[in-house]
């Protein structure tokens, strides 16, 4: 018996990274998947966009799994979009439980105010806004269920610590935070959880670029992996220079079961204790 | 495969409650137990609710050993820390190593303002609930740090580790107290990639709890509240529609915390407390 046999999770940023880690540890554990992912680049990204190759391959491995998944491409900037995929897959597989509101991005870094328009703007758009959209899309389907739920919202580090020259991350990771806190509350008399996940520095393509090797390692000209790794190590309490997807999977994971079934209005870091830096 | 397979848990206050739950559900992801309680009343609590007793403490070793797991459990009290640390030495030797740690037993007297609390009602609670904990960890850190394989210190606050509460100013200090051990400890023993934690629960339905002189502490007015007019104040404390939690919740978070899933999480607050501190 998994841990959440028969339930339904919606991911979004499903096709590659922390939310196919998400959508394969939940599936393992018995979940069916609703995947989402934009599979475009949004300009002034420093990493190549997720692709429809890698959306499949999320897909190849659920149904290894002998789970069901339900994938579409949606932007969660696109309200209707996104409510459309969703709505798609609850038809199909039937009920709704458990929510990964995952899909984000980072971008180019800047001082506060070198920061331009569209930067400032395509990262609340996506980052912040596209987890109100998430969580908006979800939560008629969550309260028609009348089984509760559970929406886990992913936040960062930088949900709770400010960093330089990323004011535009930091914000909206912070409104992430807000967010959860508001619906918490909102949702309590319906059973629905909702908490926040704070991860560190994660392998994954997002953080694995160029441009975050110069924000921790900004003196060097060309920084590399192994620039990075003794960097992003010095910001963390245990002695590892970042985690798993795996990792922030299992959290998810936690509190998407029932075992965390009284646990809500929480933001849950992994993040090899950075924030006590 | 159980989660915490072939790991040996310390677990204070283990003989009934959350402290028996914890070895529990520990036990039936694979951990083997090493249990101690006081087993004893406490006479400045024992006007709040009865102790813990032998026979409790037996019927923990009970459940452990239908299990199939090994247990090895003592009566020792966790202000002492000769005995607590003879108890755990003990039950290393016997189980061959500590992975986890518990550091659960506690008390909760309350009702008192601030300026009423008497000298021994507040060192009462600050020796078992602060102290205890803070010997807990002094106990099994050598062992943790000798045997080289990591480790994970749960300790166990509460919501008023997080926030005020009239009238319970000792048990607040204290639970706060815990929160400031856990920051320390987590920042010193990460090098040994020792993770340490706290859970922080609502009301849990535990005799600590449940009981006339604690629903009194909620409804004043009313001569003797029953646990029907409990739970109704109880629930409005939360944001969930839910008057308190069960002993398992706390120790489905204690097994996440403990196990390899959550082998990076380490300096957190794990509020299980159904919205009570976001309210």
């Amino acid at each position: 018996m998994g841990r959440v046999e028969g339930k339904v999770a919606f991911i979004t940023g499903a096709a590659r990274g922390q939310g196919r880690s998400h959508a394969i540890r939940l599936a393992q554990e018995g979940a069916d998947i609703i995947a989402v992912d934009l599979l475009e680049a949004i300009p002034g990204a420093p990493y190549a966009a997720a692709t429809q190759e890698d959306l499949d391959e999320t897909v190849r491995q659920v149904e290894a799994l002998d789970r069901r998944i339900v994938a579409s491409k949606a932007d969660v900037r696109d309200y209707e979009g996104l409510k459309k995929a969703l709505d798609d897959g609850v038809a199909e597989l039937g009920r709704l439980d458990i929510v990964s509101a995952n899909a984000g991005i980072s971008t180019q870094m800047a001082p506060t105010d070198e920061l331009t328009e569209d930067m400032w703007q395509n990262m609340i758009d996506t980052n912040l806004t596209g987890v109100w959209h998430t969580a908006k899309a979800a939560i008629p389907h969550l309260k028609a269920g009348g089984r509760g739920g559970a929406i886990i919202l992913t936040s960062s580090e930088a949900g709770i610590k400010g960093y330089a020259n990323i004011a535009h991350y930091v914000s909206a990771k912070h409104g992430v935070v807000g967010l959860m806190r508001t619906l918490a509350i909102e949702l309590a008399p319906d059973m629905i959880r909702v908490n926040s996940i704070h991860p560190t520095q994660v392998d994954t393509d997002m953080i694995m670029n160029e441009a975050t090797y110069r924000l921790f390692a900004p003196n060097l000209e060309n920084p590399t992996r192994e620039d990075f790794a003794p960097a992003s190590q010095a910001t963390n309490t245990l002695p590892i220079p970042w985690v798993e997807a795996v990792d922030i999977s299992n959290a998810v994971l936690f509190l998407a079961s029932d075992e965390a079934r009284y646990v809500t209005g929480v933001p849950l870091p992994v993040d090899a204790g950075c924030f006590l830096k | 495969m159980g989660r915490v397979e072939g790991k040996v848990a310390f677990i204070t206050g283990a003989a009934r409650g959350q402290g028996r739950s914890h070895a529990i559900r520990l036990a039936q992801e694979g951990a083997d137990i090493i249990a101690v309680d006081i087993a004893e009343g406490i006479p400045s609590i024992e006007r709040y609710y009865p102790g813990a007793t032998e026979e409790d403490l037996a019927e923990t070793v009970r459940q452990i050993e239908a299990l199939d797991r090994r247990i090895v459990a003592t009566k020792a009290d966790v202000r002492d820390y000769d005995a607590l640390k003879a108890a755990l030495d003990d039950g290393v030797a016997q189980l061959g190593h500590v992975d986890i740690v518990s550091a659960n037993a506690g008390v909760f007297a309350f009702g008192d303002k601030t300026q009423e609390v008497t000298e021994q009602d507040w060192q009462d609670v600050i020796d078992i609930n602060e102290t205890g904990v803070w010997h807990t960890c002094k106990a099994v850190i050598p062992h943790l740090i000798d045997q080289g394989t990591g480790g994970s210190l749960i300790l166990t606050s509460s919501t008023a580790g997080l926030k005020g509460t009239p009238n319970v100013a000792a048990y607040t200090a204290s639970k706060h107290a815990v929160v400031g051990i856990m920051r320390t400890l987590a920042l010193e023993l990460a090098q040994y990639s020792v993770r340490v934690n706290t859970v922080h629960p609502t009301g849990v339905a535990t005799d600590m709890i449940l009981n006339e002189a604690a629903w009194k502490l909620f409804l004043p007015d009313v001569a003797h509240p029953t646990r029907e007019q409990a739970a109704e104040v109880f629930a409005s404390t939360n944001a969930l529609p839910i008057p308190w939690v069960d002993p398992v919740d706390i120790s489905n978070a204690v097994l996440f915390l403990a196990s390899d899933e959550a082998r990076y999480v380490t300096g957190t607050e794990l509020k299980i407390d159904a919205g009570y501190t976001i309210k």
